[in-house]
């Protein structure tokens, strides 16, 4: 279990998150959805350990603050929103960078092929032997994906939870690999493990997460399963516009909605 | 980019795409077997001919004692050879010091000249130099020939210590301040630098200007011995920086996140660099761009895994020095040239050619 309590974030005198409380279970997709400039991206930082925070952060119980960058690292893996390259590695190489906690949780003779086959989870097969900076940028964000899933492949070890945060995971994705990659997001929790995730698409984040934390002006303005949080009220107080939930668009105008998608 | 043809010595098991390890692994034991070879013509060639035959006759074929006549044996054991090793581990602490810093910048053009070590460490030299007679005597006369390779050390350390106490705020550093701070830094220690020069006399003055040029004459088994004693444990070092430097390319917050205590790496980083570079620069004086072309030569070939960069660094660094230096010996001979001037003549050109080459691909 992911769990922040009364969690702030001031960067010089200005605060960006105040008093945030919420819960991530293992099992589950948790969504965080809001504005621009809500503290989401902040929310995972502190949740990273990339910042220092007031309030108590924990995974597994673990106080995340206290954890040493080796620890942290066998309990959960962090994809960012970008990642540039100084130097010429190939694809092979950047996802086997994953391993280098060695707690990826495959036996000790297998991880040698984890990167292939974590390359084919994010529909990169046959990638391996490309440069990194030769691709594009959606390609480049399924790479780091597939680097990410190496450093936490079995979604539970030694018993305990294991956990994937995304920042953005699917902001530069065509349709069909945003489906692919809220997939995987959906198998790692299926298989024991927990996903946090920052979303800007309110389908897909309806149509994916377990529950759904919404962030408005560094506070958490609302959490819970989508069908409780996602309504007209409160998408107009926190993304200030007048939207109706579940309106089909007038006069036939099309529309295509991830849900629609034909059982696999 | 592997090719079966060249999956080296464990090549029997194929590898995945894209896993460049086997090509790495053969270059590696290339470059060793090149060094072996480059460092033997270096012993035996040179001014005097002292042949390389009856060299190699002396040393493995347990050839009668007169195979080497006295006049040989003192050119080859006490000049040559102090030279051929004080050319390795020159170059080699160079080239490492270079990629190590450059894994550090995540900048292929960074270099310990960059950052304000070289400056600061060549402070210290020409102060001894200049005010070693005078001002500074009581602690020329106390230190006798280590005088000037502790004096470059402090002024490498000090400068890398200022400039990390500068940019690095709440236990993070940050590298455009770092690489900021070396400029500025360097600035002040040329300044300083040049100021001792104001003053120096005319002797001190030729002094001067062949140590800045860099040369490898007159090593002696002491010198020698002074700077290995620093040189040596940073390079033997270094290498185990390599799994969290590759780390360190995808980002600080990244290399976090994967486990590696950031903070730790950069401060080891740090230290092993400028004490390797501040000890060559003083038994050495400024040879430039050897960090810069040699690691970059290598990632052409073996890709940016330092696991294998930062050795093949080494071994390619100390064998480029080994040839500067041969050619720097014989090309004006009897005369030598300064192989400061040698590396500079490769090494300024090369440097551009990375920078129209890069221009566009990755931002500097």
């Amino acid at each position: 279990m992911i769990e922040l309590r009364d969690v702030s974030v001031a960067i010089g005198a200005r605060r960006i998150l105040s008093g945030v409380n919420l819960q991530a279970r293992p099992g589950e997709v948790a969504a965080i959805v809001g504005p621009n400039g809500s503290g989401k991206s902040t929310l995972l930082k502190a949740l990273s350990g990339d910042l220092a925070y007031g309030g108590r952060i924990a995974i597994n119980g673990g106080d995340v603050a206290a954890m040493k960058p080796a620890e942290a690292a066998g309990l959960r893996a962090v994809l960012p929103q970008a990642a540039t390259l100084a130097f010429p590695f190939t694809v092979h190489e950047v996802v086997k960078l994953g391993l280098a906690s060695g707690r990826s949780g495959v036996p000790a003779g297998e991880a040698g092929r984890l990167p292939e086959r974590a390359l084919a989870r994010v529909d990169l097969a046959g990638y391996a032997g490309r440069f990194y900076q030769e691709l594009s940028g959606g390609e480049q964000q399924r790479v780091q994906l597939a680097r990410v899933l190496c450093q936490v492949w079995a979604p539970v070890l030694d018993g305990r939870p294991r956990y994937l945060l995304l920042d953005e995971p699917v902001s530069s994705l065509d349709i069909r690999h945003q489906l692919m990659v809220m997939d995987v997001a959906r198998h790692f929790a299926a298989g024991g493990g927990g996903v946090v995730a920052i979303l800007h698409d309110l389908n897909l984040a309806a149509m994916y997460a377990d529950r759904i934390h919404v962030m408005h002006n560094g506070r958490l303005a609302a959490a819970g399963t989508p069908g409780e949080v996602l309504d007209d009220g409160l998408i107009e107080t926190v993304f200030g516009c007048r939207l109706k939930v579940g309106a089909v668009p007038a006069g036939g105008t099309p529309f295509v909605l991830p849900q629609s998608i034909a059982s696999r | 980019m592997a090719n079966p043809s060249l999956a080296g010595p464990a090549g029997m098991i194929a590898r995945p795409a894209g896993d460049r390890s086997g090509r790495a692994l053969l270059t590696l034991a290339v470059l060793a077997a090149g060094l072996v070879v480059v460092a033997l013509f270096s012993l035996t060639s040179g001014a005097s001919d002292a042949s390389a035959l009856g060299v190699l006759r002396h040393w493995f074929a347990g050839a009668p004692a007169d195979a080497l006549s006295a006049r040989d044996r003192l050119i080859i054991y006490d000049i040559r050879l102090p030279r051929v090793v004080m050319g390795m581990l020159v170059g080699a602490a160079l080239a490492v010091s270079g990629a190590v810093m450059q894994g550090l910048f995540r900048n292929p053009l960074a270099d310990p000249g960059l950052v304000g070590v070289s400056a600061g460490a060549g402070l210290g030299a020409v102060s001894v130099i200049v005010l070693g007679t005078t001002s500074l005597a009581p602690l020329t006369a106390l230190l006798g020939p280590a005088a000037l390779p502790l004096a470059a050390f402090s002024g490498g350390l000090a400068a890398t210590l200022i400039l990390y106490r500068v940019a690095t705020r709440q236990g993070r550093t940050s590298v455009a301040t770092m690489l900021l701070a070396g400029i500025a830094l360097a600035a002040l220690a040329m300044a300083l630098t040049g100021l001792l020069v104001f003053i120096a006399d005319d002797r001190q003055l030729r002094d001067l200007t062949f140590w800045q040029l860099g040369s490898l004459a007159g090593a002696t088994w002491q010198k020698l011995a002074a700077a290995a004693v620093v040189i040596l444990p940073a390079l033997a070092a270094m290498p185990f920086l390599a799994r969290g430097l590759n780390a360190l390319a995808l980002g600080e917050a990244t290399a976090a996140h994967l486990g590696v205590p950031v903070q730790r790496l950069k401060y080891a980083a740090i230290v092993n660099v400028s004490a390797a570079v501040g000890a060559t620069v003083a038994i050495s004086g400024g040879i430039g761009f050897v960090g810069i072309v040699v690691p970059h030569v290598l990632r052409l070939v073996v890709g940016p895994d330092n696991r294998y960069l930062l050795p093949g660094s080494a071994l390619l660094g100390a064998a480029l020095l080994l040839l500067a230096d041969a050619f720097a010996r014989t090309v004006v001979a009897p005369a030598e040239l300064p192989i400061g001037i040698v590396t500079a003549a490769i090494g300024g050109p090369f440097f551009l050619w990375i920078l129209l080459r890069r221009r566009g691909i990755i931002d500097l």
